[in-house]
C-alpha cells in the first residue's frame, strides 16, 4: 500500500514510466492521436534504448507507403473516378477524426450504415452454426486474455474513435467511424490506446507528431496491407504474436515467405483475397470456409469468399498425371496444409507458449522485462515481462495438422471446464468421418492463465486501468480478477488457480512458391507429419498389421523353402555322383 | 511320337512374358516404396513410375487376353488333374534323386499340369486382384468423395497389398524352378529363342512339316 500510494503521489515516478513505456510498445499505438490534441513534443525519459524497448517499434514509425496490388490488373488511381486530394470537402482544416469522418458519409453516405454492421466495428458477431455469441467485446483468448474491461488499452485497434467501454459505447454513431485508418495512404496515420490508464501513463501518450488530417483524409484510397497490418499483424500484443502466419514481415515480404504477397512477385494487399462489397469482407476466422466446393463459381461472377479455390478452382493442379492424383487429395486436404510447409517465416517469430504465473516478479520495487530470444531477422523479443509472464517462441514451424470442418465451438466466460486437461479456447469441429472435414494445418497457442479454482470458468482480468486494480501496474491477480468479474457482474469463487489453455489459430498466410510446396513423404511416410491423424488410411503411412506379417512370413519362407529345396537337390546330386 | 524342337513361344508371346516380367519387377520395386519399404526413389517419382507401369501392363494385358482367345492358345492352360500328381511326387521327392520330368511339352500342352494350373490362378485370380483393387486405388478422385475414411480405400489398399505378397512369392518360386532342368540357361532359352522340345504326334509333325514349316527345326 506504502508503495501505491508513493506511485499515485508521484506522476514521475519512475516504476510507472518504464511499466507504462512497456504498455505501450505492446501493441500497436493505434487509437487516434488525433483524438488526443493535447499531444506535445516532450522526449520520453529514459527512451527506447535504455529501456531496451524495440520490439514493436515498427508500428511506432511511420509506415512505409503501401505500393501492393489493391485491384487486380489494373492500378487503382488507374481505374478511380475520384482525386480525392481535389473534394472541397478534404480541404480541412480538420480537428479531429470524426470531423474527417463526416466529410467522408456526407459523399459516402451508405458507407456508415454498412460498416456499423461490421465486426471490425461491433466487436461481436453471431454465429448461426453454433449459436453463440462472439467477438472481441466478450471472448477470453490465450494472450492478454479478454479486451471486455481492458477496451482503454484494447480498443486502440478497434475501427472507431474513443471506445474506452463496450458496453457504454455509441455504437450508433457513424461519426465516430474510423475511415482513415484502413482507407488512408500516407503512412503517418497512427492511433494510440483511447484511455491514458495510469496517470503516469500519459507521457506516453507524447512525442508523437502530429497528424496532418487534411493530407491524411485527402490520400484515402483501398486499404493496403499497411493498413490492415497495421492491427493484424501485431495482434495479441506484438508482431506475429499471435496468428504465427501475419507478421510485419507481410508488409513488404518477398515472394519466398508469401507466394500472393510478395514484393517481387504478385504483390497482393489483403483485400485481393479477402474480398468483398458494402464494407463486409470475406474470410473470417470466426466461420472459416473449411471446404469450399462452389470455385471459380460462374465465369463474370465473382464470389465474395476468401477460399484459395474462389480463384484457383476445385482442380487446381495441371492436367497431367501428378496434378491428377494431386487433384484427388482435394476433398480431404485443405490447399494450406501443402503450400504452408511452414508459418511465422521471414525472420519475425511467433509466441508459442504463454505462463501468466510469473507475472508480477519486481526488481527494485519495478516492473521489468528480459530479452531472452533473438529472432530471424536479428531482432530481440522478450521472454519475460513484468506485467505478461514468461514466454516462448517460435519460427518457421510446422503447423500441427487438424480434421477441420469450419466450425468452432469457442469456450467462453460462462462456459465451465475440466481443468485437470488442457482446455481448448475454441475446440475445432472436424473428424475423418465427416465428408465436409478437411486435413488444416493449425498453429497452437499453449497457455497457462488465470481461472476461477471454485467455478471452473475463465476470468476476465482487469489490466488496464487508473486505479489499485489493474494487473499492469499494482501486479496482484486477486484483484484484478474480482475487479475483472466483479465489472460484469460475473460469478466469481474469489479462489483462483492457473489452468493450461489451447488455443487454435489456422494458418492461412505466407504461402509459399509452389516448389516449396510439401513434397508427398512429408505426410506418406511412417513417421510424416500425419503420423497421429487417426481414422483414415494413408498410402506409405499405414499397413495392416496382418497382412503384413503374414506377407513378409510368406515370402520368407519362400525363399527359404526354395534355399532348402536347392540345398537338399545339391547334396543328393553329390551323393549321387560320388556312388 | 518323337520329340522335336518346335516354336512354342510366339514372337508375341515372349515379347509379352518380357515386357510384362520388366513391368511386375518396376511395380514390385516402386510400390514396395510406396508402401514405405524402402526410400531409395522419392515418393512421387515412385507413384508415377507405379502408374505408368500399371497404365502399360494393363495395356499389355488387353493385347495378351485378345490374343489368348483369338489364337486358341488359351488351351494351354487349362486345368487338369492327369498327371498332376507326378508332377508335385517329382518336386517333392523324385527331383532329389535324379528322376526324368514326368511330363512331355505337348504341341498343345505346352505347360505341365502344375505349371498349367499355377498359370491360370496367376491369370484368373491374382492378376484381376491386382488390376481391380490398383484401378480402383488410381481412380478414387472419381468415387472416393468420403471414402478415404469410411473404410473402403483401406480395403482397396489392403487387398492390393496382399497381391503384392502374393506376387512377390509366385516370382521367387518362378524364377527358383529355372534351375531346375538340365540348366537354367536351358529353361531361360525358350522364352528367348522360341524353341522347345515338344513331343510330336506324327499328325502334328506332318503338320508343321506342310503348313508352319519354320516353326519345327528338323536336325535328325
Amino acid at each position: 500500500m506504502l508503495k501505491l500510494s508513493m506511485a499515485f503521489s508521484s506522476v514521475l515516478n519512475r516504476k510507472y514510466l518504464i511499466l507504462c513505456y512497456l504498455l505501450f510498445n505492446f501493441i500497436p499505438p493505434l487509437v487516434l492521436a488525433a483524438s488526443q490534441p493535447g499531444a506535445s513534443m516532450a522526449a520520453v525519459e529514459g527512451g527506447n534504448t535504455e529501456l531496451g524497448i524495440n520490439e514493436y517499434d515498427i508500428t511506432a514509425k511511420k509506415r512505409p507507403v503501401d505500393k501492393s496490388v489493391v485491384i487486380l490488373g489494373e492500378k487503382a488511381e488507374d481505374t478511380s473516378t475520384t482525386d480525392h486530394s481535389k473534394l472541397k470537402e478534404l480541404q480541412g482544416p480538420f480537428s479531429s477524426g470524426p470531423e474527417v469522418t463526416k466529410a467522408c458519409l456526407s459523399c459516402h453516405n451508405k458507407a456508415g450504415h454498412q460498416f456499423i454492421k461490421n465486426k471490425h466495428w461491433t466487436w461481436k458477431v453471431h454465429i448461426d452454426k453454433t449459436g453463440q455469441d462472439l467477438g472481441k467485446s466478450v471472448l477470453v483468448n490465450n494472450f492478454c486474455t479478454n479486451a471486455a474491461g481492458n477496451e482503454g488499452m484494447c480498443a486502440q485497434c478497434h475501427a472507431g474513435y474513443g471506445m474506452t467501454d463496450a458496453r457504454t459505447y455509441d455504437f450508433k454513431n457513424e461519426d465516430n467511424i474510423d475511415c482513415l485508418v484502413c482507407h488512408e495512404s500516407t503512412g503517418t496515420y497512427y492511433k494510440l490506446p483511447p484511455s491514458p490508464g495510469n496517470k503516469a501513463c500519459a507521457v506516453m501518450f507524447e512525442g508523437k507528431p502530429k497528424i496532418d488530417l487534411t493530407k491524411v483524409a485527402q490520400s484515402v484510397t483501398l486499404p493496403g496491407r499497411s493498413n490492415c497490418g497495421a492491427c493484424h499483424f501485431y495482434g495479441g500484443g506484438g508482431d506475429n504474436v499471435k496468428h504465427g502466419d501475419l507478421s510485419s514481415v507481410l508488409f513488404e515480404p518477398p515472394k519466398s515467405v508469401d507466394v500472393h504477397m510478395g514484393v517481387d512477385g504478385e504483390n497482393f494487399s489483403c483485400v485481393i483475397c479477402h474480398v468483398g462489397e458494402g464494407h463486409e469482407w470475406s474470410g473470417s476466422r470466426y466461420e472459416p470456409i473449411a471446404k469450399d466446393t462452389i470455385g471459380q463459381g460462374k465465369p463474370g461472377l465473382a464470389r465474395q469468399t476468401a477460399t484459395c479455390e474462389s480463384c484457383h478452382g476445385l482442380q487446381p493442379h495441371p492436367g497431367n498425371l501428378m496434378g491428377l492424383k494431386l487433384n484427388d487429395h482435394t476433398d480431404r486436404v485443405a490447399c494450406q496444409t501443402c503450400h504452408i510447409p511452414q508459418y511465422a517465416t521471414g525472420g519475425v517469430a511467433t509466441k508459442i507458449h504463454w505462463d501468466w504465473r510469473t507475472a508480477g516478479k519486481l526488481k527494485n520495487g519495478e516492473g521489468y522485462r528480459e530479452e531472452g530470444y533473438i529472432q530471424g531477422n536479428g531482432e530481440p523479443r522478450h521472454t519475460y515481462k513484468s506485467i505478461k509472464g514468461n514466454f516462448k517462441y517460435g519460427e518457421n514451424l510446422k503447423p500441427m495438422y487438424v480434421w477441420f470442418n469450419g466450425t468452432e465451438r469457442y469456450l467462453t466466460v460462462h462456459d465451465k471446464f475440466d481443468p485437470a486437461k488442457p482446455v481448448e479456447i475454441n475446440h475445432l469441429e472436424g473428424s475423418p468421418d465427416d465428408p465436409n472435414s478437411r486435413i488444416w494445418p493449425f498453429k497452437r497457442m499453449e497457455t497457462i492463465q488465470p481461472y476461477d479454482k471454485g467455478n471452473n470458468t475463465l476470468v476476465y482480468m482487469h489490466l488496464w486501468g487508473d486505479d489499485p486494480d489493474a494487473f499492469w501496474g499494482n501486479y496482484n491477480f486477486a484483484r484484478a480478477i474480482k475487479h475483472g468479474m466483479d465489472d460484469f457482474q460475473l460469478p466469481y469463487s474469489g479462489d483462483f488457480g492457473f489452468v493450461k489453455t489451447w488455443s487454435y489459430w489456422p494458418i492461412t498466410h505466407m504461402v509459399a512458391p509452389k516448389e516449396k510446396a510439401l513434397a508427398c513423404k512429408e505426410c506418406h511416410s511412417k513417421d510424416g507429419r500425419l503420423k497421429d491423424l487417426e481414422g483414415m488410411y494413408i498410402p506409405g503411412r499405414d499397413t495392416n498389421p496382418w497382412v503384413e506379417k503374414i506377407g513378409i512370413f510368406a515370402v520368407l519362407a519362400t525363399l527359404l523353402g526354395v534355399l532348402v529345396h536347392g540345398l537338399i537337390r545339391i547334396l543328393f546330386s553329390r551323393r549321387r555322383k560320388a556312388s | 511320337m518323337s520329340l522335336q524342337k518346335v516354336r512354342v513361344f510366339s514372337r508375341f508371346e515372349r515379347f509379352w512374358h518380357w515386357t510384362q516380367a520388366l513391368l511386375i519387377v518396376t511395380l514390385l520395386f516402386s510400390g514396395a516404396g510406396i508402401h514405405g519399404f524402402h526410400q531409395l526413389v522419392n515418393f512421387e517419382t515412385m507413384v508415377w513410375i507405379h502408374v505408368i507401369s500399371a497404365l502399360g501392363l494393363m495395356v499389355l494385358w488387353t493385347f495378351a487376353i485378345f490374343w489368348h482367345l483369338t489364337t486358341g492358345n488359351w488351351r494351354h492352360y487349362m486345368p487338369t488333374r492327369s498327371g498332376l500328381f507326378k508332377v508335385l511326387r517329382y518336386y517333392a521327392w523324385g527331383i532329389f534323386l535324379g528322376e526324368d520330368h514326368p511330363y512331355r511339352k505337348r504341341f498343345w500342352y505346352k505347360h505341365n499340369p502344375l505349371q498349367a494350373l499355377s498359370y491360370l490362378a496367376l491369370k484368373l485370380v491374382l492378376f484381376p486382384l491386382l488390376w481391380l483393387t490398383g484401378l480402383a486405388y488410381l481412380l478414387y478422385g472419381f468415387w472416393g468423395q468420403g471414402a478415404l475414411t469410411s473404410g473402403s480405400l483401406e480395403w482397396i489398399a489392403t487387398l492390393h497389398t496382399i497381391g503384392a505378397y502374393a506376387m512377390a512369392v509366385f516370382i521367387i518360386i518362378h524364377i527358383y524352378l529355372l534351375t531346375t532342368g538340365h540348366s537354367t540357361i536351358e529353361h531361360i532359352k525358350p522364352m528367348i529363342t522360341g524353341y522347345d522340345e515338344v513331343d510330336l504326334s506324327e499328325a502334328e509333325e506332318a503338320y508343321l512339316e506342310q503348313d508352319e514349316p519354320g516353326r519345327i527345326i528338323k536336325d535328325k
